[in-house]
């Protein structure tokens, strides 16, 4: 997808994490009783996916649903399929007290890969991120150092951060930073 | 530093993670009311030294409006309850009568 202005141009850094910021993640955020039957039929529909419980995440395919407050969920899906799917949801929810939004180029996602990615997170965030407070199959919306970011564990050594494209920059920095490969802590290390 | 438990999203949440938004459990005295009942509304709050109770949101979360109560001279946390009622729920009264014999907030003892 070469026509995705990415707010870094996908930068990438590597310390005690691989820091990359993702190509053109699809986003559409779902405002709506996440506990409303008729809603998490439409999202089923059209994502794939359950919705998750409280701060969980679901994924299936190449699709997933991250628990955002008890009435906003954030789907994801491919780039290119993200207004298409935000339309035939926002039809399907018609009738339903339901607001959906693709919100894909609001936002700036960037990949942690790396065993450190937990010390990298706990640096930025007032998260306790030891494995048993936190892991995979969780989301946390939160601050990182003065933004708001949200971020998830894919598996033991992947996570995903999100914040807003116009603090993308500032969030990479901070990431960058605290993953620089003379500032290790090893307070998570086994 | 305060610890307080998001009611909404069950975190516990840190201090930075959340802004306080003053006294809880206002009545609002608009258009038509008396002077009197106005300026209390508008000026007049509690400034206790031990339990106070507050209103809180969890702006760097899920974004959320919440009650907390909390003694501002421990900075010990009560507990923290949906922002959806005007009065404190009553085990919440019942744990800080424990913790704090005779306390009084308003009309609350």
């Amino acid at each position: 997808m070469s026509d995705v202005a990415l707010a870094l141009g996908g930068a990438s850094f590597e310390g005690l994490v691989k820091i990359e910021e993702l190509a053109g993640q699809g986003m559409v955020t779902l405002r709506g009783d996440l506990t409303d039957k008729a809603i998490a039929a439409g999202v089923l529909d059209v994502f794939g996916v359950t919705l998750p419980s409280t701060r969980e995440t679901v994924f299936a395919a190449n699709t997933g649903a991250l628990w955002m407050s008890p009435d906003e969920a954030l789907l994801l899906c491919a780039y290119n399929e993200a207004q298409a799917k935000a339309d035939e949801l926002a039809t399907k929810l018609a009738n339903v007290h339901a607001l959906v939004v693709n919100v894909s180029d609001a936002r700036a996602v960037f990949q942690l890969k790396g065993s450190m990615l937990r010390e990298v997170i706990a640096k930025l965030a007032p998260v306790d991120m030891s494995p048993d407070a936190f892991s995979p199959g969780m989301v946390r919306r939160t601050r990182m150092a003065q933004v708001a970011a949200a971020f998830w564990m894919d598996d033991a050594s992947t996570a995903r951060v999100v914040c807003f494209r116009s603090v993308g920059e500032y969030v990479f920095n901070l990431l960058s930073n605290a993953a620089d490969a003379n500032a290790s802590v090893r307070h998570y290390s086994t | 530093m305060l610890l307080i438990t998001c009611p909404y999203c069950g975190v516990a949440a840190e201090e930075t993670e959340l802004h306080g938004g003053g006294e809880a459990h206002l009545k609002r005295f608009g258009p038509g009311s008396n002077d009197d009942d106005f300026t209390s509304y508008l000026f007049h709050r509690e400034n206790p030294k031990g339990v106070h109770f507050e209103r809180w949101r969890h702006v760097n979360g899920c974004g959320k409006w919440f009650h907390a109560a909390r003694c501002t001279n421990t900075l010990e946390v009560f507990g923290s309850y949906s922002a959806q009622t005007t009065e404190p729920p009553k085990d919440l009264l019942d744990t800080i009568r424990a913790k704090r014999p005779g306390f009084t907030w308003r009309d609350l003892a």
